[in-house]
């Protein structure tokens, strides 16, 4: 994906509980957790790896 | 500011880093990038007994409870007891890690470690080429903190390694995806942990239940990420905990990931080491790393204290760190893991032949390095590919 476009994966912020699983996961350093803040950065390829390792489905690539 | 080391992450992994590199009379400060160390909680809250006062004298205001064994249950039911001292040396207490974490951070600072909350670590600065410190973002504001040697201790999620070289990211199959509950409910046993084996409660992983005293226990399950899916997790653990205990209340909620890929490659850089999950330095079968951590942090703080005072923080002058974890928790690490791969293989009918096997054996001063030598013997068959481990 080119930098700057609009990144397709999303996080539901009611869901998530701040883990940093998916950032352990994330194969291009485009995850970070600040305390209970998600940021995702433009670098995400929604290579999707994320969203299944989340423990409570909040993460999703929107088609 | 300047400093000697500079610690990213203040887990038991950091804190007992710093605490043994302050001793050594290093200038130590320690960053958190949380506003409370400790919380929330990511964990289980089990470790060995005699392996952690080994390391801290203990306090009771930290241990929730003492297990006296554990129980392995195999999908048909089949219920195994590991019991007393041995058992315990896997699961002794059921901590309380909200206090422990913050008790082990504040032996650091009794030591002279200066510890920066809600202080995050933004990058590595460098010269040369070379680490030199961190930038880092203290309450919405710029920080830069000057120092030769830079531990990453910050956890599964970890940057430090990935900004210094380390490609620490996990595969979906070397990452066990957690959920758990804090459970209270009249039929928990307060004396025992308790393990649940099967494909379908919990595939490639296992359900767990550790007692916190007074008819709670943390209830949680893993499930490897190759068998996951969205949200997984917490959807198996409500399926679990609503059959097994219909009138419990879930009282707190953690979820979490947990390495399990085995030793990686190299874990120091020029400049820089990591410690314990950010170093993927948990039990790939049990799961289990705060014990690892600290050891860990232990080694690494002796190791900085030489090499600061030897003026040599290149990757080789810090190849004995490499070398002295290698040789304890890497040997231990490496055959967990070759047990975990193989048995993330195994189908609900072959945890039931093993499990069931062992009827009858006296399994009541075993561990869990004993108990797999007595499936061994009873099944060499199934365990064929694991004799070079057992003998």
């Amino acid at each position: 994906m080119l930098k700057g476009c609009v990144v397709l994966l999303t996080v539901n912020r009611y869901k998530c509980c701040y883990c940093g699983a998916c950032v352990g996961v994330c194969p291009s350093l485009a995850l970070e957790l600040v305390e209970t803040w998600l940021e995702i950065s433009a670098d995400c390829t929604e290579c999707g790896l994320c969203t299944r390792i989340c423990p409570v489905g909040a993460l999703e690539v929107k088609a | 500011m300047k400093c000697d080391v500079v610690v990213v992450g203040a887990g038991p992994g950091g804190s007992m880093f710093s605490k043994t590199a302050a001793e050594a009379g290093l200038k130590v400060v320690m960053l958190e990038k949380r506003q409370e160390i400790g919380d929330p909680v990511r964990c289980a809250e089990g470790v060995g007994k005699r392996a952690l006062s080994k390391m801290v004298e203990l306090d009771s205001r930290w241990i929730a409870s003492e297990v006296k064994g554990a129980r392995i249950i195999a999908p048909d039911g089949t219920s195994i007891v590991m019991s007393e001292d041995k058992g315990g040396a896997e699961v002794g207490y059921v901590l309380e890690r909200k206090v422990f974490d913050r008790a082990l951070a504040e032996n650091a600072a009794r030591a002279g470690a200066k510890v920066l909350v809600k202080t995050r670590a933004t990058g590595l600065l460098r010269k040369d080429g070379v680490p030199c410190g961190v930038t880092a973002m203290r309450f919405g504001e710029a920080l830069r903190i000057d120092a030769p040697l830079v531990i990453g201790a910050d956890g599964v999620e970890s940057k430090v390694g990935r900004w210094a070289g380390i490609d620490t990211a996990l595969k979906l199959k070397d990452i066990e995806t957690c959920a758990q509950f804090l459970v209270q409910d009249s039929s928990i046993d307060d004396s025992y942990c308790e393990f649940y084996l099967g494909n379908s409660i919990a595939p490639a992983g296992y359900v767990w239940s550790f007692p916190k005293g007074k008819k709670l226990a943390n209830v949680g399950l893993g499930v490897l990420g190759s068998r996951s899916k969205p949200g997984e997790a917490l959807r198996l653990l409500r399926q679990f905990v609503d059959k097994r205990y219909p009138n419990g209340r879930a009282v707190e909620m953690v979820v979490g990931g947990d390495p399990c890929s085995g030793p990686i490659e190299s874990t120091v850089a020029d400049g820089v080491m990591l410690v314990g999950d950010a170093a993927r330095q948990t039990d790939p079968l049990t799961g289990g790393g705060i014990l690892n951590a600290m050891e860990a942090g232990i080694i690494a703080g002796e190791v900085a204290a030489k090499a600061i005072s030897a003026g040599d923080v290149s990757a080789s002058g810090l190849k004995e760190y490499e070398d002295r974890w290698r040789a304890t928790i890497g040997r231990h690490i490496s055959r967990s893991y070759e047990f975990k791969e193989f048995f993330v293989k195994l189908s609900d009918d072959d945890l039931n032949r093993l499990l069931g096997s062992l009827k009858g054996e006296d399994l009541t001063k075993t561990d869990l390095r004993g108990m797999l030598r007595v499936l061994f013997r009873l099944n060499p068959k199934l365990l064929w590919e694991l004799r070079h481990l057992v003998i």
